[in-house]
């Protein structure tokens, strides 16, 4: 046990006298959680619209009005001709263009319905259908409450509920999707040098010589990590509740107990990268950026998970960011309790324990 | 001119001869660009819906049978109570409610106005809220069925309507993949060129081979031209790795010149290996280094617009994001994928790449110091 502690100590002087190494990994989760949280959104606000309007009556302009109002939408350019619809795309001065059709009042009198066209600029799919559908759920409330006014038979309304989001922020989705990269990425890139770093400064021969085991070796380098880790946890959890406005719902030793679990899985998993990469740049490469890949575009962070393709989803299970951002968002923003998180927890901790094992297995006692 | 020449050949072999990066620089990019344009799609299909009916009648069996064939929604779950359809949300069995009160058929003929309620799960805002948007769509259109029918007598009583009709320019079909793909193929270009000039010459540092380099008589501007030619070739490798996968496996080759994108691609690549090699030359430990780049890499990644919109970020955020690179090129990329825009319609862009392909080229000179 003393030579335990002998060991951690040294590992924690060897951090901790590097004092730049040391502020970059304070400072960075807290930096970045800030940048993200607040400019990852995939919500859609304040898009121009342009209008083209050959009839200009009484129906049209309230139409424009009603959108204008709206928060998603800004008045826009109006339009005196259709072919200017390519030209104010590619400028990109709207992303919607509203088009009436010729005599829209009249032809509402007369043949009791009239044309509205929404071409949408649909390089980008996602805002393009998000405006579409937003834009006609304001064209057709305006349409509803005219009905209702005139005293149109069976009208069935909806009363729609927003469950956890009522503000529908898009920080409540991505908040917890950021920590998740955050905390993985960084505490695994911690830990791929220890190991690697010793082999190449050559000071790893030493430590095979002495009667240290190799299990107490792994744990060692660890503990100081797994400090720094809990002050960025601190720190993320504290930003985020009170800079970037995302509450804890849940509870919050449930929410710490999870989190703790999986950066010991990160640490792990970094100390595992380290065994079998044999120079620091390799370690690093693997960690950073290798890694970094799945947990952006398989945890379910951006993309959800359950739009993917069914080989798609079951690869997304193996990446550990997708257990943990899915627990967060339960116990963070829904509220939920222990039963709702056991298969995270379980998953996780199982990750965890895979990992360490895997690391004793690639520790070698001898050099190649 | 001749010096230019051996270092090249230096950096080259050691290239060349490292067990993981060349098999890396031709992996990574394949395997990305091979799995990852499927997983990148918002579609909103397939919500699993929980349909409370507490009136079992005709027309609120044929409300719940008309939610299921718009093909958005699959019913998942059939409560008996609202409590029990909010266990299924909290489970994740379903994501959106669909509660029919008790009388909703006697109130809709009797009263001829009735009220369902939609609850949806809006931890995921976009999601819940287009889901909600499009059950209360189909309501809308179940009441205008309803209408119909019973007004089908009285032909006198026309109700005015508006037809919506969408159209998406450019990407038809919202295709999410050509949205995607060029995204991709950015985010490689990025991270191969952008994380090996990052770790090399501090590596050099930590190894001690910069000694021996800085007391040769070789220039600053041709040691560091040395460094950034091998990533200029590298970059062109993964780049045309991407440009082959996806035409290979998705069939997609841009609709404007592929001499455009090499263009622009050759600033990017410039661009970004500066920037690698400024931080290489600030960074004492090969982790220092790393840290940082990571830092530079993921800001580019997602506050560049490449899978969030830049337009929906807070203002003091798209100003930051003026001040990536990456911000242009991924324009560059699209537009040329799919609007098919030639280079004269790229003018700011391009000043902008150049800009910053020069900028970082000579700050890394500048802080290449040849004193330790």
């Amino acid at each position: 046990m003393r030579q335990f502690f002998a060991f951690v100590v040294k590992e924690f002087r060897h951090i901790f006298r590097d004092r730049t190494t040391t502020a970059i990994l304070l400072g960075l989760p807290v930096v970045m959680l800030t940048l993200f949280g607040f400019a990852i959104t995939t919500e859609v606000r304040n898009t121009r619209f342009a209008v083209y309007d050959p009839s200009n009556d009484d129906t049209t302009r309230a139409i424009v009005e009603r959108l204008a109002a709206n928060e998603y939408f800004i008045r826009g350019p109006v339009l005196t001709d259709p072919s200017q619809i390519q030209g104010v795309f590619q400028r990109g001065e709207a992303g919607l263009v509203v088009v009436f059709s010729r005599d829209f009042q009249q032809k509402m009198a007369t043949d009791g319905t009239a044309q509205i066209q929404l071409v949408a600029d649909g390089s980008d799919p996602n805002t393009s259908r998000t405006l579409v559908v937003y834009a006609t759920g304001v064209i057709s409330a305006f349409a509803l409450e005219r009905m209702q006014a005139s005293g149109v038979p069976f009208m069935i309304s909806s009363e729609v509920r927003l469950l956890y989001n009522p503000s529908m922020k898009g920080a409540y989705n991505f908040v917890p999707g950021t920590m998740g990269m955050i905390l993985l990425l960084i505490c695994a890139m911690m830990t791929s040098i220890s190991i690697a770093r010793e082999k190449e400064t050559g000071t790893m021969e030493v430590l095979l010589v002495s009667p240290v085991r190799p299990l107490q070796v792994i744990l060692a380098k660890t503990v100081p990590y797994f400090v720094i880790s809990v002050i960025d946890l601190a720190t993320i959890l504290l930003m985020s509740v009170y800079i970037l406005d995302v509450p804890i719902v849940g509870s919050v030793p449930l929410l710490v107990g999870i989190a703790l679990i999986y950066i010991f899985m990160a640490l792990a998993m970094g100390i595992l990268i380290s065994s079998v990469a044999n120079s620091q740049s390799t370690a690093l490469l693997m960690s950073g950026m290798v890694l970094m890949l799945p947990v952006i575009m398989l945890s379910g962070m951006i993309f959800p998970i359950e739009t993917m393709p069914r080989a798609l989803q079951w690869l997304a299970q193996i990446v550990p960011a997708r257990w943990f951002i899915s627990a967060v968002r339960k116990v963070m923003i829904r509220g939920l309790g222990f039963d709702a998180v056991k298969n995270e927890i379980a998953v996780l901790s199982a990750m965890a324990l895979f990992m360490i094992a895997a690391s004793l297995r690639r520790h070698r006692t001898r050099l190649e | 001119m001749m010096t230019l020449k051996y270092l090249l050949e230096k950096e080259f072999k050691q290239f060349a001869r490292n067990k993981f990066l060349p098999r890396m620089v031709i992996g990574f990019p394949f395997m990305s660009l091979l799995i990852f344009p499927l997983v990148a799609n918002f579609d909103v299909k397939n919500l699993n819906l929980a349909v409370v009916d507490h009136d079992h009648s005709p027309y609120s069996r044929r409300l719940t049978h008309k939610t299921t064939a718009s093909g958005y929604f699959r019913i998942t779950d059939a409560s008996g109570t609202y409590e029990q359809a909010l266990t299924a949300i909290e489970l994740d069995r379903a994501d959106i409610i669909l509660e029919i009160p008790a009388g909703f058929e006697r109130d809709l003929v009797r009263d001829q106005t009735a009220t369902v309620m939609v609850a949806a799960n809006t931890v995921n805002g976009t999601r819940g809220g287009l889901g909600s948007a499009y059950l209360s769509g189909i309501v809308n259109d179940f009441a205008g069925e309803i209408r119909g029918e019973w007004l089908a007598s009285a032909p006198r009583l026309v109700t005015p309507t508006f037809e919506i009709v969408p159209q998406y320019r450019f990407n038809p079909n919202l295709d999410y993949r050509v949205f995607m793909i060029p995204a991709i193929m950015v985010m490689m270009l990025t991270m191969v060129c952008g994380f090996l000039p990052a770790l090399n010459i501090v590596q050099e540092k930590e190894r001690g081979t910069m000694e021996q380099m800085n007391v040769t008589p070789v220039r600053r501007f041709t040691f560091i031209l040395a460094k950034l030619i091998p990533y200029w070739v590298i970059g062109f490798v993964t780049l045309t790795i991407c440009f082959g996968v996806a035409w290979m496996f998705y069939g997609m080759t841009p609709a404007g010149s592929l001499g455009t994108i090499y263009l622009f691609a050759s600033a990017f690549i410039l661009a970004i290996s500066g920037l690698g090699l400024v931080i290489s030359n600030y960074a004492r430990t090969i982790q220092q280094g790393m840290f940082m780049m990571f830092f530079f890499v993921v800001t580019m990644i997602l506050m560049g617009g490449l899978y969030t919109p830049v337009a929906s970020m807070p203002g003091w955020a798209q100003t930051i994001s003026d001040f990536l690179p990456l911000k242009y090129f991924i324009i560059v990329m699209r537009a040329v994928y799919l609007k098919g825009s030639d280079t004269a319609a790229l003018l700011k862009p391009l000043a902008a790449l150049s800009c910053f392909a020069v900028a970082f080229y000579a700050w890394a000179i500048v802080s290449y110091r040849k004193r330790t």
